[in-house]
């Protein structure tokens, strides 16, 4: 009781003393993103000294931009498992949504735009699909969506030969409204020199969105309290289904962007394409310090780990290494990364 | 059941915040709650005592409007009610703590503090949280319960079982709640940060809070309630008001004299060190003057 008068009648301390013993270091360390910085970095420092060829802008713009295609749909997937939720259909949502745009485009004749805005609400309608499974039936996402994998993987493939008597799409590259959409998610421009990938502006952009949303808005709050916590979510209102729903349908967005990217950077969409890449994308929301369990993590990390993904994919080929070695070394960065960050976390709490 | 004088005094003036009369609950054929009353005022603490599986769980919940009662009423605020869900008791003023506490580990304090209430400033979906505000009110309102938080950014799983708790009950006071309910606050706590949980009931009771303090420890609930009312298979064993039991008679009714007496026949029968303890049992027995009367059993 005496306490509460005390602070009542004098006015608190402008700075609490307690707080001096925290130092911007560890205050640093806390963000789970902290271990894949510095994973990050010691790689770029490896392929740096022993590749030349790593060296150079143009090199960088190449291994940024093979980051970009994997890192826009791990912003979301991020997202998602922050949420406390797994995706194993993003990988071949991509394509679904390349297929759906080519496809419909050719085959209507309409203006390429249509054909990316069917596509859109298609990739949407799987992410909620996805989702409203998940969250009426109560069965982890992991199953639910590694079901829904195997449904688009064979509805890629099968429809694509009804349609077009073949693997992949047909050109598209003559239709109305090519030039324009390959301007939005497939052209280049220069800076110095170094030609730059219009997908990697896009990918700071939904990194940007992302952690703003995360960090600075309501629904960040909610998407971390429903990983954190789905049930004590609930008790205080947080409509946990939703965020759910709308999450996997932000992941489903994602993979449209991408699909739009690779139809319009390659002009036709092979049907098999896709496959593995959902554990890649996991793999960067990993690496970049998501718990696997939820609750916690960042895009930014995310971004890291895809950019980490790239160095190593492209970094060994510029090294003159066996490429044939490549998923082992993936193997390996990956396991190293979850150790370091585990070890910078546990860290972090100590000297909390 | 015992009437009042305290208790017909509020009826005079003003209808109590809470009022169940003969409540009972029933899931099929299982009868989980019957004829119970009970009522808490502003500025009132109702303790609610019972074993386990003395029904106080579905007392909970049928106040806290997940369940609704299938006998007697239930009032608010001298109104008839029946409660949809628990977010119609919560528009009413009636806030539960479960013993869970309902906040995430891993999130700072102050997102944990306005989780599902933010601040936002901005209009629609481009509308930021106000961080500055909520960080300032958060700390504002813990200090105000005498929680002294170095830092509210710290997630709410580093804070001790005490201060969780205390948290907890902050947030819905400063969300607007007349009445609180408490799921044995104290049950997983130490002696100390029990006294800590205490020292808010009665903090929240002076802002003029109508309590309902559930917990099977009468040590507990004697120092700050006002009304006792204890529990036992679904029944009500008595509903007294502080000035017509002692201490000692509610651990006595509580505990149940044939209880404690099995229970040292049990221990003496194990020998050794067993039988030390139920030799000090039965020192305790005799203090509180607990004899196997009939009235305990339902």
């Amino acid at each position: 009781m005496t306490q509460t008068l005390d602070v009542g009648v004098k006015p608190p301390p402008p700075r609490d003393e307690r707080i001096s013993r925290r130092s911007p270091l560890s205050r640093l360390l806390t963000r789970p993103e902290v271990g894949a910085l510095l994973g990050a970095i010691i790689i770029y420092l490896i392929f740096f000294i022993v590749a030349a060829p790593f060296r150079s802008a143009s090199s960088l713009s190449s291994v940024l931009y093979l980051s970009s295609t994997y890192g826009i749909p791990a912003v979301a997937v991020a997202l998602l498992m922050i949420g406390g939720e797994f995706d194993l259909s993003a990988g071949v949502a991509v394509t679904s949504s390349a297929l759906v745009a080519s496809m419909f485009s050719y085959q209507f004749t309409t203006n390429m735009w249509i054909g990316v805005l069917v596509a859109l609400v298609v990739a949407l309608v799987i992410g909620f699909v996805n989702g409203y499974l998940v969250v009426k039936t109560g069965i982890p996402s992991f199953l639910v969506t590694l079901g829904t994998f195997f449904m688009l993987r064979g509805l890629n493939l099968a429809l694509t030969k009804q349609i077009t008597s073949n693997v992949g799409t047909n050109d598209v590259s003559n239709i109305q409204g090519f030039d324009s959409a390959k301007k939005v998610f497939a052209s280049s421009f220069t800076v110095g020199g170094v030609s730059i990938r219009v997908t990697l502006i896009w990918w700071i952009i939904f990194v940007a969105v992302a952690t703003w949303v995360l960090l600075r808005t309501h629904l960040g709050n909610w998407i971390f309290a429903t990983g954190g916590s789905a049930a004590s979510s609930r008790a205080v209102g947080v409509p946990v289904n939703r965020v759910k729903i709308g999450l996997f349908m932000t992941v489903g967005f994602m993979c449209w962007f991408t699909g739009m990217h690779i139809l319009f950077n390659n002009n036709t969409v092979q049907s098999g394409i896709g496959l593995g890449n959902e554990f890649i994308y996991i793999v960067a929301a990993v690496v970049g310090g998501c718990l696997l369990t939820g609750g916690y993590g960042s895009v930014i990390g995310a971004a890291i780990g895809a950019f980490i993904f790239g160095m190593a994919n492209l970094g060994i080929v510029y090294a003159g290494w066996n490429p044939d070695w490549f998923y082992f070394f993936l193997g390996a960065l990956l396991l190293g990364a979850i150790l370091l960050n585990n070890w910078v976390r546990k860290r972090a709490e100590a000297m909390r | 059941m015992t009437t009042t004088t305290a208790e017909s005094t509020a009826e005079r003036t003003k209808a109590p915040l809470v009022r169940l009369t003969d409540a009972g609950k029933n899931y099929g054929n299982i009868i989980a709650l019957q004829g119970v009353t009970l009522e808490v005022s502003g500025g009132e603490v109702t303790c609610v005592l019972g074993d386990n599986g003395a029904g106080k769980s579905t007392l909970i919940k049928i106040i806290a409007g997940l369940h609704q009662h299938s006998e007697g009423s239930y009032e608010v605020d001298g109104q008839n009610v029946h409660f949809g869900s628990p977010r119609e008791a919560l528009d009413r003023g009636i806030a539960t703590v479960y013993q869970d506490l309902a906040v995430v580990p891993l999130m700072p304090v102050w997102r944990n503090f306005f989780l599902g209430n933010e601040v936002r400033k901005g209009i629609g979906p481009v509308s930021l949280m106000d961080v500055a505000f909520m960080k300032k009110t958060t700390k504002k309102e813990l200090s105000d319960m005498g929680i002294d938080l170095r830092d509210v950014d710290q997630p709410i799983g580093t804070l001790s079982g005490g201060e969780r708790q205390c948290v907890a009950i902050a947030r819905a006071v400063y969300f607007g709640a007349k009445v609180l309910i408490l799921d044995e606050p104290t049950a997983a706590l130490g002696v100390k940060q029990s006294g800590v949980v205490l020292k808010y009931i009665l903090q929240a009771k002076e802002r003029g809070l109508g309590v309902i303090f559930i917990t099977h420890n009468p040590h507990h609930a004697y120092p700050v309630g006002d009304r006792f009312l204890l529990l036992k298979r679904g029944r009500s064993l008595g509903y007294y008001s502080k000035g017509e039991v002692s201490r000692d008679e509610l651990t006595a009714l509580m505990a149940g004299g044939a209880e404690l007496e099995e229970l040292h026949h049990e221990l003496e029968a194990g020998g050794g060190v067993a039988a030390e303890a139920a030799h000090m049992l039965e020192e305790e027995v005799k203090e509180l003057g607990i004899t196997a009367t009939p009235e305990v059993r339902p």
